[in-house]
């Protein structure tokens, strides 16, 4: 299924900041990185489940924020792109 | 049921491939020309030839990413293999299988069935879909004879009479082969089987096509367990994936056969896509050779009803199915191996 995961992280401080290179960087192990802070991941529950627990245990709840959107198998229908920024369809044959 | 995951196939001559945290990262120069996470791959097929990273082999072994070398006209180089773990119990059963000829030729006698069943129907569809386009009576008469062979395959005790038998309906089935062609049949025709180098465009696909079958089945095979260089048709020799060819016999037909004439049906390729090297080889070009991965990879994602499962799976699972089905066969779970008859 295809996961939508967007956060905002507070880097008022560098304890923030070092907090926030550490969820880019578990989200960018998992997914395709579509905006600055919004990543696609095609997960299998298990792998969603995991990811959200690793993320969680990352992240400081009074200050940031994790949002998760499940967009299920069919997502094909779900998702449209305008502007900049090419992404690709995991789903698709990859070819270069 | 597994969950099919995508291929990925490098057909740009001057990439490195690197390992980057969970991703896998194509490079050319410097510049990033894409990223991966691994855990939606299954496979890495590589035409380039700058190279893949020691950190990525790693991470493909002990992730189960079969990643595979290839030359730039497709011949098979090299697979990374990881560590040898699985189930060696498993492994030395089939080792005893494979040492006796008898025991071998139940196994062969089965995927030898199962590749004429498959054959017989691909004739008997042609007179059915395109009555007005073929000679009828010549396919009926092929895949008739290849009934008459199925029946005295029952038997069948030693592996030279099966292998016998075998070939000769080979003669037949390649005889009319040409016969499924029913577009631009001025560039592509098939009079019979070259390889090493294939000598026409049929075959120069159909050798495409099933290296690239050969590298599916030895992922499926490994991934469950068996050792793909021990066969029971195919005997033992070094280098040779003999176990990953016997599971193959039944595909080939229905799954590489096919998939080719529905390029040339379909004009997915032409004429103009293939050179002549001085050895008179055929070659595809880079384009062509795309064209035909992906429509490759979109064939694994169509549907089908297995046979003996009983349960629609897409048609990129097959070979692992097949391989689950053997294991379970030299497991002692099943009484005979069940070959896949296409319907």
């Amino acid at each position: 299924m295809l996961i939508l995961i967007t956060y905002d992280v507070s880097t008022i401080d560098s304890e923030g900041r070092r907090r926030l290179s550490k969820v880019a960087k578990k989200c960018v192990d998992h997914g395709q990185r579509v905006q600055n802070s919004v990543f696609e991941c095609i997960l299998d529950a298990t792998q969603f489940r995991r990811l959200r627990f690793e993320l969680e245990e990352l992240i400081d709840k009074d200050t940031d924020s994790l949002r998760f959107y499940n967009l299920g198998d069919n997502y094909k229908s779900k998702v449209q792109h305008v502007g900049a920024k090419d992404s690709y369809d995991m789903g698709d044959p990859l070819i270069l | 049921m597994k969950k099919l995951l995508n291929t990925l196939f490098v057909t740009l001559p001057d990439t490195y491939l690197a390992l980057d945290g969970e991703n896998i990262v194509v490079k050319q120069e410097e510049e990033i020309l894409a990223r991966y996470p691994l855990h939606n791959l299954e496979a890495v097929c590589t035409f380039s030839y700058a190279g893949v990273s020691p950190a990525l082999m790693g991470a493909c072994a002990s992730r189960n990413v079969s990643l595979t070398f290839m030359t730039r006209t497709g011949r098979f180089l090299a697979r990374v293999i990881g560590e040898d773990r699985g189930n060696v119990v498993l492994r030395k059963e089939q080792y005893r299988i494979s040492d006796n000829e008898e025991r071998s030729a139940r196994v062969a006698r089965n995927m030898i069935t199962g590749k004429l069943y498959n054959n017989k129907w691909i004739l008997e569809r042609a007179t059915r879909d395109y009555a007005l386009r073929v000679d009828v009576e010549r396919l009926k008469k092929v895949a008739n004879s290849l009934g008459e062979t199925m029946k005295l395959l029952r038997e069948v005790e030693q592996l030279d009479i099966l292998r016998g038998l075998e070939g000769s309906a080979a003669v037949q089935y390649n005889s009319v082969f040409d016969d499924l062609i029913l577009q631009q049949k001025e560039s592509f025709y098939f009079y019979g089987r070259s390889r090493r180098p294939p000598l026409d465009k049929v075959n120069a696909l159909l050798s495409f096509a099933y290296t690239l079958l050969a590298n599916d089945m030895k992922s499926a095979l490994e991934s469950v367990g068996l050792d793909a260089y021990v066969g029971f048709l195919h005997r033992d020799r070094p280098g040779r994936a003999s176990l990953a060819l016997d599971m193959m016999e039944e595909l080939r037909g229905v799954y590489a056969d096919r998939f080719v004439l529905s390029l040339i049906n379909k004009k997915v390729v032409n004429d103009k896509g293939f050179y002549i090297k001085e050895n008179l080889a055929v070659i595809m070009d880079d384009d062509t050779r795309k064209k035909v991965l992906k429509a490759w990879q979109d064939r694994k994602q169509d549907k089908i009803m297995h046979p003996y499962l009983n349960e629609k799976i897409p048609w990129g699972l097959v070979p692992y199915t097949q391989a689950l089905l053997l294991a379970r066969y030299i497991r002692g779970d099943l009484d005979e191996y069940p070959p896949f008859l296409w319907k």
